[in-house]
């Protein structure tokens, strides 16, 4: 099987508005799944070298390289278009970083495109605070020769210590930053750095700079922030919004966390983000409920809501449609005749019609839940796996001491706990991802894949639980079975992305 | 902080349509406001804006909201009916909002808008959602997302 290098650009066109991460430094080489090893040694510019077809191209940013990142940036529109390093600033935020369009915009109108992005009209000079005679400030009403004010480019003149609390309040109460706009009614000039540098200082000018920087990330669609706690990096990833129906960008943090860049979910391959927001949605308003609902509820024949019987007769009015029926046989009342208090009307017409209605309601929910008790059930064992994995260490250490085998030797427990977690993360997905599938020959694949992988896991989850004297022994075969699974995973994950990519998938459901 | 003088500063000219019904304090002022055409809607009423100012007027937005004086007293004043005023008085203006206001604004710019908004209004309707709004919002008024999505009204 071959990977495909060219992934990206096939599903992106090369002109497209937000496409400003060139992407000529790839240098990636065809290569089979050999490449196993999900584990990262480097965290600075490291493209993978083999990718398989569910894998994605990605980068991962430290929050320096970030802000080098911005300034580069900042620099060459600023060295281009002949303004000042804020201003580029600003007219950059304003075409959401996409360089090439915004010099292209400047030049070919460079007025309008400043006043669209809030820059107005461009003055010579460094910006600084004066005393103007005859000077009256429009927040505090303050006047006087002697009160020291600041106006940008706009004009809107106000005094200093308006314009700091002004400031203060925007960045402080309201985390804005790079939409600052004029404190002056309906200006839409923005407040360039070079603003704020003059007039704030210290802690509020350092969160400035903070917010700044995180707005870069936030602007950007192709850097996302690593949604682990207290992870300061950004990953960098070219997989644009619209080709998330045929891609799930599936990325790993330096700091080791797996996550989907298209909605920053933990991974949930193979599924695509839609699927699985639409899965999470349904499990929230269904599961804890629907099995308590099939054992003991029934549909109105009439109007399909769902009712209780709390005790009482047969005889049912639902409450919403006031049709009566029989709880027993689901069949008319009015066909009971006088039998009223036992019902042995079970071949009528009239309630054979509306059990084949109930049951078909009943076999949805029963299709449903057989996706979701699996689903549930591998997020069960991934949960469990991961308190074995943290006895793993303690595992090791006294297999250690026991077997005399060295630390090295012992990280096959290591390797394979986390195998075992990635696995049942991908088959927990797998079955929210069939749920949505609509059956035919590529789903028999789907299921022999899934249904492989599936016992390729358990086995290996068995072995795993063995006592540690028997560990030792089994070092070989743990260290086959783990190979093995990760081999299950890539192939699932390959064959779910191709035919992805390719839309070969027929799904039960629009999205 | 800066409130005092500017707010002082309003009370030496007053535009038409609008009168001081309450000032005492620099917390809360009370006004009174006219349409000033002949909207068939609005004619011939009188309603009263409360605003609230916090420590940090003008910066921040001071809170404005209509409120009610019973029909039977001396000066009745009902909520104006309008597609962007709920029926508690809360008004959902643009300019408002944190994002949408600027510390030049004042009382009588904030009552001016508002005088304008009742004029151009043709729509003898609540906003939509009005009665699930009024039992069941707990927020300050600046804080509540209104989606200012049509500036004809």
């Amino acid at each position: 099987m071959d990977s495909d290098g060219e992934m990206m650009s096939d599903v992106s066109s090369p002109d497209d508005f937000l496409d400003t991460q060139a992407s000529d430094d790839d240098s990636l080489g065809d290569g089979g799944f050999g490449d196993l090893d999900t584990g990262f040694d480097d965290d600075n510019d490291l493209f993978r070298q083999q990718r398989n077809p569910h894998e994605v191209e990605y980068k991962v940013l430290n929050p320096a390289e970030v802000e080098r990142e911005r300034q580069d940036q900042i620099a060459e529109v600023s060295a281009v278009v002949g303004l000042s390093p804020e201003l580029a600033a600003v007219l950059l935020r304003f075409g959401q970083w996409n360089k090439e369009k915004i010099i292209e915009m400047y030049i070919d109108y460079p007025e309008r495109t400043l006043d669209r992005a809030g820059v107005g009209p461009v003055t010579e000079g460094r910006a600084t605070t004066e005393m103007i005679p005859g000077f009256l400030c429009g927040i505090c009403f303050d006047e006087g020769d002697d009160v020291e004010s600041y106006a940008m480019r706009c004009d809107h003149r106000f005094c200093v210590d308006c314009y700091r609390h002004y400031l203060e309040q925007k960045i402080k109460e309201e985390g804005e930053s790079a939409r600052i706009r004029c404190p002056g009614n309906n200006c839409q000039h923005i407040v360039d750095s070079q603003s704020v540098e003059l007039l704030l200082s210290g802690e509020i000018r350092d969160r400035y700079h903070m917010l700044l920087t995180r707005t870069y990330v936030d602007d950007k669609e192709n850097l996302r922030w690593c949604p682990a706690p207290n992870c300061e990096h950004v990953v960098d990833c070219s997989v644009k919004k619209r080709d998330l129906r045929r891609i799930v960008p599936t990325v790993q943090c330096a700091c080791s966390h797996e996550f989907c860049h298209g909605c920053s979910l933990p991974d949930h391959q193979p599924a695509p983000c839609t699927l699985v927001k639409m899965w999470i949605k349904k499990c929230e308003d269904d599961s804890e409920t629907s099995n308590w609902i099939s054992a003991n509820t029934k549909e109105c024949p009439r109007c399909q809501s769902t009712i209780e019987k709390n005790g009482g007769c047969n005889h049912m009015t639902c409450r919403k449609c006031k049709h009566e029926f029989c709880w027993m046989c689901m069949g008319l009342w009015a066909e009971h005749g006088t039998s009223w208090y036992n019902c042995n009307r079970f071949e009528e017409k009239s309630g054979s019609d509306a059990r084949s209605a109930q049951a078909k309601s009943r076999a949805s929910l029963d299709r449903y839940l057989h996706y979701y008790n699996r689903y549930s059930n591998h997020e069960q064992s991934a949960k469990l796996d991961k308190d074995l994995y943290l006895k793993t260490e303690k595992k090791m250490t006294s297999l250690q001491s026991q077997s005399g085998l060295s630390w090295i030797e012992v990280q096959f427990l290591d390797t394979a706990s986390h195998a075992l977690q990635q696995c049942r993360q991908t088959l927990k997905w797998t079955y929210a991802f069939a749920f949505y599938l609509a059956r035919n020959n590529l789903t028999e694949i789907f299921e022999d894949n899934q249904k492989d992988l599936e016992m390729a896991v358990e086995n290996l989850s068995q072995m795993f639980e063995k006592p540690i004297p028997e560990l030792a022994q089994l070092k070989v075969d743990i260290l086959d079975k783990t190979a093995y699974c990760k081999k299950r995973r890539v192939i699932l994950l390959n064959d779910t992305a191709e035919n992805l990519k390719n839309g070969e998938w027929s799904f039960n459901v629009e999205w | 902080m800066f409130a005092s003088k500017r707010l002082s500063k309003m009370q030496e000219h007053v535009p038409p349509g609008i009168a001081i019904a309450k000032s005492e304090n620099l917390e809360e002022w009370q006004m009174d406001i006219k349409v000033l055409d002949d909207n068939p809607l609005y004619q011939n009423q009188t309603y009263r804006l409360k605003f609230t100012f916090g420590s940090k007027y003008p910066i921040e937005p001071p809170e404005v909201q209509f409120i009610e004086c019973a029909a039977s007293s001396d000066t009745p004043r009902p909520i104006p009916i309008h597609p962007h005023i709920y029926s508690n008085g809360i008004i959902c203006l643009d300019l408002l909002s944190s994002a949408g206001w600027s510390p030049v604004q004042t009382v009588e710019s904030v009552c001016m808008s508002i005088q304008s908004m009742l004029t151009a209004n043709s729509r003898n309707e609540r906003p939509p959602g009005d009665s699930d709004f009024v039992s069941y919002n707990r927020r300050r008024i600046r804080d509540i997302p209104f989606v200012y999505e049509d500036d004809n009204v």
